[in-house]
């Protein structure tokens, strides 16, 4: 609870600063457009059906579409013009949440200047104003309740929807939400989503008495309107204007083991004087392309995941020669140092009940082959599209019936209660060693191996001191350490954080 | 009203909506400081007519003339600025106090405040609201006859020779109407203005106007004084509306000579 309350001046000054962005430039599109809109009937049916139809798109996705569509952009501004921008982070959060804010912003200040009295329209013209002056002396201020109202609503949503942002490398209230839902950390989760609704409903109460202000024409409900957001909005950044000095970044995937990993990162950084700032819960492939293009600037991967995603190698040449491969790949391909191994390996493997593995046979993949057309199968969300598991199904031609996927939280839980036969498992899961699963052999070498591999982003490839601080990290870890680092957070009773853990990990 | 110069003049002025002709062929001349009233039923095409003359409704075909010069070979809203309108719903912007919506046109032609400020209290004066108790309220604090007084003064504003009257005391109880008819009387012979006011009330028009006009289906049947107009209809249709005053005033009289017997 601590730890949550300490994150907080973080998580929701980004919170704020994200949404606040989002709604301002969400009103600065939509209220022009709406205008637009109610002078030509013809543009109204098209411009509401795309706002629509961008609200109909979930949230998740919509901010994972801008991601690739900002590292095109980039790579093409970069080619064309010289310059990049980041792909990850504020950017691609506030251009998807500009677009989900403005349905609500458009609709509502159409239906209130089409809903205002004819009479006095004509009024209007009778007295002897423009458009110009009809429309910001008389349609605005009589609309302005309704438009209000629209604002409010899209507040809310883009409030509410920001915490959807922690994926795309984006820091907000989600970050709780995230990682608490990784390490079964309930409290981070109601924390995080106790503190989305108090935002969410602070800002909506605000903005009801603005409406209300425009509504009965209240200058003191206006005033009193527009201190309050002043006071929330000023009170949620202040903390991080001490944080605008450059940091390094970083970066951590989806599961335990990586929130662990960047703790650790945290604490060597900061010791040796660094700041730092975390994103948090980057899929595989998003993470390594931040890492290249600057966007996070050091994390842990794992050598087969380079190997067969990055590097698309369908071959496999042994351990020392997937290091140093991989090691002049990255530093040719990207400029990305790399740093060494930690020291343990993280490899996908397969795993079954003990139990269940023995009444049946099987103890390598190719018997595993045998079985696996009437089985079901349960894996990452990344797994069934990696090149491994193509590799795997080539090499043993194992065809399962069912395949499922799982958050890794409830992975290991899914196979022990039979709701699967067999799960792509983590070989550093602490949870393999706590359900007793049995470990399925790979012969044939399908798999590549995973060492946990220390990177470093072309940015600060030559920084020496960065360098020095991490160097400690190589072989630091062994496999038994990190799978009961990994078991600390994961298991129900007597649960630790990613923090607790890392201190673990470092008085080893 | 020999010799002097027509303030407006209509001339064979035609709006068409698709089929239907609101307004066919209608010309009429009046006079600078003349109060002119076209009559009709629903539908006749009076306000429809009377919008072409501020062009808040742009012509088919004819033309308008106002101090001898064609309407449409200015711009619109400086038209509008110069011509003086009361509409039959008021208008008056429910988001601005009485002495904004006084102070509209005014400061749409960039008076100083200071002079806006002065006028819209010689205006509320004129229209008999104190302006110490009015100026600051909002048109939902007033009553009917209070609202229409103001829509009169926002209207008077910009001093404008001409005013358009669209039915402005329809809506009003026969006593405020009364009295606010008399008050803008009063008003009209004052400030020298050429009126042309629409109503559908017979009664009305014989007590302010100094010629009719009456309208019927989007064409004008007859144009005279209301002595004229009493004493020779020119059709049936005229009758018919000369008629009803003349009908209610007797027996208005009849009941007042019943009760003097009584008495």
């Amino acid at each position: 609870m601590n730890e949550a309350w300490a994150r907080l001046p973080d998580y929701l000054g980004q919170h704020v600063l994200l949404s606040v962005s989002a709604i301002l430039l969400g009103c600065l599109i939509s209220l022009p457009l709406a205008m637009l809109g109610y002078r030509n009937a013809w543009l109204r049916g098209p411009l509401l059906g795309v706002a629509s139809i961008v609200q109909t798109i979930p949230g998740l996705a919509l901010l994972a579409l801008f991601y690739p569509l900002l590292l095109a952009l980039t790579a093409f501004t970069e080619r064309v013009f010289g310059f990049g921008f980041r792909a990850l982070g504020f950017l691609p959060a506030l251009l998807a949440l500009t677009l989900y804010s403005m349905l609500p912003v458009l609709r509502n200040t159409i239906a209130g200047l089409a809903g205002i009295d004819r009479a006095l329209l004509t009024a209007a013209r009778g007295v002897g104003m423009t458009p110009w002056q009809s429309l910001t002396m008389v349609e605005i201020p009589l609309a302005a309740p309704v438009i209000m109202a629209g604002i409010r609503t899209a507040s809310v949503w883009v409030i509410g929807t920001a915490t959807l942002s922690t994926p795309v490398g984006q820091t907000s209230l989600g970050n709780y939400i995230f990682s608490g839902l990784q390490t079964e950390n309930w409290v981070y989760v109601l924390f995080g989503c106790v503190a989305a609704a108090v935002l969410a409903l602070a800002i909506d109460r605000l903005l009801a008495l603005a409406e209300a202000g425009f509504a009965k024409r209240s200058r003191g409900r206006l005033v009193a309107a527009a201190a309050g957001l002043a006071i929330v909005v000023a009170g949620s950044l202040f903390p991080l204007i001490g944080t605008a000095k450059p940091t390094v970044i970083i970066g951590t995937k989806s599961f335990e083991e990586q929130y662990i990993l960047g703790a650790l990162i945290r604490d060597r950084l900061q010791d040796a004087g660094f700041a730092t700032s975390s994103r948090d819960g980057l899929g595989s492939t998003v993470i390594f392309n931040a890492l290249a293009s600057n966007d996070v600037d050091v994390y842990v991967d794992y050598s087969g995941t380079i190997w067969a995603n990055a590097m698309k190698r369908p071959d496999m040449p042994g351990r020392a020669a997937v290091l140093s491969q991989m090691r002049e790949w990255l530093r040719r391909e990207h400029g990305i140092a790399y740093i060494g191994p930690v020291g343990f390996e993280n490899a996908y493997a397969f795993a079954m009940r003990r139990d269940r593995a023995e009444a049946l046979g099987i103890s390598t993949l190719a018997d595993l082959a045998r079985h696996s057309s009437t089985m079901k199968i349960g894996g990452d969300y990344e797994f069934f599209e990696r090149p491994e598991w193509a590799a795997v199904k080539k090499a043993y031609g194992v065809g399962f019936a069912t395949q499922r996927t799982y958050q890794p939280t409830f992975l290991y839980r899914a196979v022990n209660d039979g709701d699967v036969d067999v799960i792509a498992a983590f070989s550093s899961d602490g949870r393999i060693a706590q359900y007793g699963l049995k470990l399925i052999g790979d012969p044939r070498q399908a798999l590549p191996p995973y060492d946990a591999v220390l990177l470093v982003s072309p940015r600060h490839a030559g920084d020496e001191k960065l360098l020095a601080a991490m160097r400690p990290l190589i072989g630091a870890i062994n496999l038994k350490h990190m799978q009961q680092a990994n078991l600390m957070v994961d298991r129900p009773d007597d649960k630790r954080t990613p923090e607790e853990a890392a201190h673990f990990l470092e008085g080893r | 009203m020999v010799g002097i110069m027509e303030a407006i003049a209509v001339e064979h002025l035609t709006k068409r909506h698709g089929d239907i002709v609101a307004v066919d062929d209608v010309s009429f001349a009046v006079a600078d400081c003349e109060f002119f009233v076209l009559i009709g039923e629903s539908g006749s095409g009076k306000t429809t007519t009377l919008h072409l003359i501020n062009r808040l409704s742009e012509p088919s075909s004819g033309r308008v003339l106002v101090d001898g010069e064609d309407i449409l070979s200015g711009d619109a809203v400086t038209l509008r600025r110069r011509i003086g309108f009361v509409f039959q719903e008021v208008g008056l912007f429910p988001h601005l106090t009485v002495a904004e919506n006084v102070a509209i046109t005014p400061k749409l032609l960039g008076w100083r405040e200071t002079d806006i400020a002065a006028r819209v209290t010689e205006l509320l004066e004129l229209v008999r609201l104190d302006p110490k108790i009015y100026r600051g309220r909002f048109p939902r604090e007033l009553s009917g006859g209070q609202r229409q007084r103001v829509g009169l003064a926002r209207a008077l504003a910009a001093r404008p020779r001409i005013m358009l009257m669209d039915e402005p005391f329809a809506a009003l109880d026969p006593l405020t109407r009364d009295e606010l008819a008399a008050d803008y009387r009063d008003i009209h012979a004052r400030l020298k203005l050429t009126t042309i006011m629409v109503t559908h009330d017979m009664t009305e028009a014989f007590l302010l106007a100094d010629r009719v006009a009456v309208m019927c289906e989007g064409r004008i049947v007859q144009i005279a004084t209301p002595q004229e107009l009493i004493a020779s209809p020119a059709d049936a249709i005229v009758r018919e509306l000369v008629d009803t005053p003349r009908r209610r005033a007797r027996a208005l009289a009849e009941a007042m000579r019943a009760q003097d017997i009584q008495a």
